[in-house]
């Protein structure tokens, strides 16, 4: 057994957490949230030339060709910055999504591309809220045209292509590639909780699509698919976590009430042993879970349910937490506190909710 | 022990009910909606026109404005405006802090003048305790009151006054000697906020709203017949706020339970109606045990008060456990939500995007009135007895206390 990363990982994330603490600073983050840009394209073209972008985009697709293990230590440090780029929807999910299961002219078409930072791909598949995506089948198709609206697509404003879950004349739920850059959608911003990662809702009114996929199997895809980013996103969680405690941390010790140091109170210290053991627990499940990515071990389904329901139970916990033990401070704009509580809300949604991943989790369990 | 209304609370609710049919909004989609102005406006007007028909500040005496009824009259009247939309307790700070600390301290001809037009909200009141360096240790306050004549010159700054770019008053506690300890040397005033020497600057909360601000005092001026108590005997002036804090709290404090409540019996999840789905039912069965619990500890603690008691301590518990159920509400009906769950003002989204205005607020409402640490150790130190931690700044003068931040 060797429960670590790599020295060779290891060093990506040290400098990667460099470059980051350097370029990304929560002034970039805050760009986005006031509404500026949809992201901050100017760090998104810088971490395109480190690499990120291509880092598990296999080699003949004009990628680096290295494992999920070295994007497991990258998404963790962009958790940490809360870098604002499109690198969940467009690395997590759509690359793994067209290098699993787009045709050859598909990944000839993007990966390249996505690999070079030219094209940003969303997946559009929920319709309504307080309704599983894998359940949203009212966007349809047929005769290679797709007609329905999408709601809360992450960086659907600024995306070149979109990932679209759709049943077709013979009642078949698939996906679908389409192009946005087409006069026949519409694609409008929505307010959300944490608008440093913008929302939209996407309507397709006769678009041009194509198929992504055998036909009748959008959430077996997806399932794989969440699986997969589940665990990017565990590591992005982590990140977040960990900068929430040490916030607190930092701040506490500094601020003084009844004569001491507020760190110092019994009660204090035991919420940020609280922390610590949520973090550890969320780390631990998410290195498991990030090894049975690398291998593709069977226990994989399981391990990446577990890792996203302790990631998203203490990214909640540390989040709000960072923001009690600040005081009034805490809840002001100006200070930091609220970029992680809104991020940690987010993450907690965006790939199925903590109720799926936890009905997920279970069902597994008890088939094994 | 009865739970049932006398006769009289049971003519007094139906003369309540057939009023708010005719007068109150029904709670609608869209309360959240419109501008912070639009939704103080709304208030002022639902003040207005409650005053006017004899339905505000129950439990003062007339004269002041009132309708000296008993506490169980308020409850009444409380248990029955919930069904409505209106903004009932949008002036809570003032009439449930600043309007005891008037009754106890001002003079005759100053309750009669003053506290009407505030159950009326004619004027606006906002309480002056926090500082940027003092506020779970209010007592560790800074700004100084000194005294030339028959006036106070104010110097210093408060900061998360509540309301106070809407206030025309304050209740202000200022530090006046520097040299004892530091519970001694606080004392206790009115303030009239417009005039020059004070400066009022809203401060952006976490929700983008901004209904707290900062407030700077450059050389305000205090008459000496607007302090409220004796010089240097302002702590126990200020307890006495702080107390009815905790009882308008108790009373007034969103737990999140109604909308919880509704959201279940009118929302689907996947297709199915959210009251069937079994982690549903449990979180209404566990918060519901939670807010009935409170809401009959407030019972309790009222029918005390009205055989003469002082609100105690105990009204913490209905804080501590109503703001953090608030948040763990949201934050589970948001998570049954999916993706959607995220979107805010979306017309889609269940009561009209209010859970997720409510995840945003919910961490101001553990702070306010003391955080949930300072109500466990009220609890524990001032309800149980149990022995206080060692005092750092006990028995030294205020002024060689370390405060604030970096501790200087
Ligand atoms: C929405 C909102 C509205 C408000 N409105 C008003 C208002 O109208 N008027 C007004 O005067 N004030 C108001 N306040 C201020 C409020 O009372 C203070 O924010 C609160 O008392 C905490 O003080 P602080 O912000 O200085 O935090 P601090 O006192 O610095 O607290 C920081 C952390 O230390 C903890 N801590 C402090 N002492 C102890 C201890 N002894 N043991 C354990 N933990 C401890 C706290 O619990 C907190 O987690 C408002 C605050 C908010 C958030």
């Amino acid at each position: 057994m060797n429960f670590e990363f790599s020295d060779d990982q290891k060093l990506i994330q040290d400098q990667a957490r460099q470059f980051l603490a350097e370029h990304s600073p929560l002034t970039a983050t805050r760009g986005v949230m006031d509404g500026q840009t949809a992201y901050d394209s100017h760090l998104w073209k810088s971490i395109v030339d480190l690499g990120w972008t291509a880092t598990a985009i296999h080699e003949q697709y004009g990628g680096l060709g290295l494992g999920s293990l070295e994007l497991c230590v990258i998404a963790q440090e962009l958790g940490r910055s809360l870098t604002p780029i499109p690198f969940f929807s467009t690395i997590y999910l759509a690359a793994q999504i067209i290098q699993q299961h787009g045709n050859e002219q598909q990944k000839q078409r993007l990966l390249p591309s996505i690999a070079a930072g030219e094209t940003i791909v969303c997946l559009a598949s929920s319709e309504l809220a307080g309704q599983h995506l894998f359940k949203a089948k009212q966007t349809q198709y047929s005769n290679r045209r797709l007609s329905g609206k999408k709601i809360a697509v992450l960086d659907g404003v600024k995306a070149d292509y979109a990932i679209v879950s759709a049943t077709d004349t013979n009642k078949k739920h698939s996906l679908y590639l389409v192009n946005l850059h087409q006069a026949d959608i519409q694609r409008t911003l929505t307010p959300s909780i944490d608008s440093s990662r913008p929302l939209s809702s996407i309507e397709f009114i006769n678009a041009v699509a194509e198929p992504l996929g055998a036909n009748d199997t959008a959430s077996a895809i997806l399932t794989e698919a969440f699986d997969r980013a589940a665990v990017f996103t565990s590591f992005e969680q982590l990140g977040g976590c960990e900068a929430s405690m040490q916030m607190g941390i930092n701040y506490t010790k500094q601020r003084f009430a009844f004569g001491r140091s507020v760190a110092s109170f019994q009660a204090i210290k035991h919420i940020f042993a609280d922390m610590y053991v949520a973090i550890e627990l969320a780390r631990s499940n998410a290195y498991f879970a990030a090894w049975a990515l690398s291998v593709n071990d069977k226990k994989l389904p399981l391990a990446a349910a577990t890792a996203r329901v302790s990631a998203i139970d203490a990214y909640y916990f540390c989040s709000k937490e960072n923001i009690e033990v600040h005081g009034g401070m805490g809840f002001t704009w100006e200070f930091d506190c609220h970029l992680y509580y809104k991020r940690a809300q987010l993450l907690s949604s965006i790939i199925g909710s903590s109720r799926w991943w936890r009905e997920q989790l279970v069902s597994r369990l008890l088939d094994e | 022990m009865d739970f049932n209304d006398t006769k009289e609370q049971a003519m007094f609710r139906a003369k309540v009910k057939s009023w708010l049919t005719a007068n109150a909004q029904a709670k609608r989609q869209g309360l959240m909606a419109g501008t912070q102005e639009d939704r103080y406006q709304q208030a002022v007007d639902w003040y207005h026109k409650r005053y006017d028909a004899g339905f505000s500040c129950l439990t003062w005496p007339k004269e002041y404005g009132g309708q000296g009824l008993s506490q169980m009259y308020q409850v009444i009247w409380n248990q029955e405006v919930s069904h409505y939309g209106e903004p009932d307790e949008y002036f809570v700070i003032g009439i449930g802090n600043c309007g005891p600390a008037l009754m106890t301290f001002a003079s005759e001809e100053q309750k009669q003048t003053l506290l009407p037009r505030m159950a009326r909200a004619d004027d606006i009141w906002c309480q002056l305790f926090s500082e940027p360096g003092a506020g779970s240790d209010v007592a560790g306050l800074s700004t100084k009151a000194e005294k030339t004549g028959d006036e106070w010159k104010i110097n210093g700054q408060k900061i998360w006054t509540s309301g106070a770019q809407y206030s025309r008053y304050g209740v202000i506690l200022t530090r006046t000697d520097l040299e004892v300890s530091k519970y001694r040397g606080l004392t206790m005033f009115m303030i009239d906020l417009k005039q020059p020497g004070v400066e009022v600057k809203p401060i952006k909360q976490i929700d983008g709203g901004s209904h707290f601000n900062e407030v700077f005092f450059n050389d305000a001026v205090i008459p000496d017949n607007y302090r409220l108590g004796k010089v240097n005997e302002g702590w126990g002036a200020a307890l006495m706020v702080l107390m009815n804090e905790r009882l308008a709290n108790a009373t007034a404090a969103p737990d999140g339970f109604e909308d919880f409540l509704n959201w279940a019996k009118a929302s689907d999840i996947d297709g199915v109606p959210a009251s069937q789905d079994p982690i549903v039912r449990d979180k209404l069965a566990t918060w519901y045990a939670q807010h009935a619990g409170v809401e009959a500890t407030t019972f309790r603690m009222i029918t005390a008060v009205a055989k003469g008691g002082v609100p105690g301590a105990e009204g913490s518990l209905g804080k501590l456990v109503g703001a953090s159920m608030n948040q763990e509400i949201a934050n589970f009906v948001i998570q049954q939500l999916d993706a959607g769950g995220q979107l805010t003002g979306d017309e889609s989204t269940p009561l009209d995007g209010h859970f997720q205005s409510a995840m945003l607020m919910a961490p101001g409402i553990r702070l306010a009135g003391g955080t949930d640490e300072i109500m466990r150790n009220i609890i524990a130190e001032q309800v149980l007895g149990l022995p206080q931690e060692p005092r750092a700044d006990k028995g030294i003068p205020y002024k060689d206390i370390p405060s604030g931040n970096t501790g200087a």
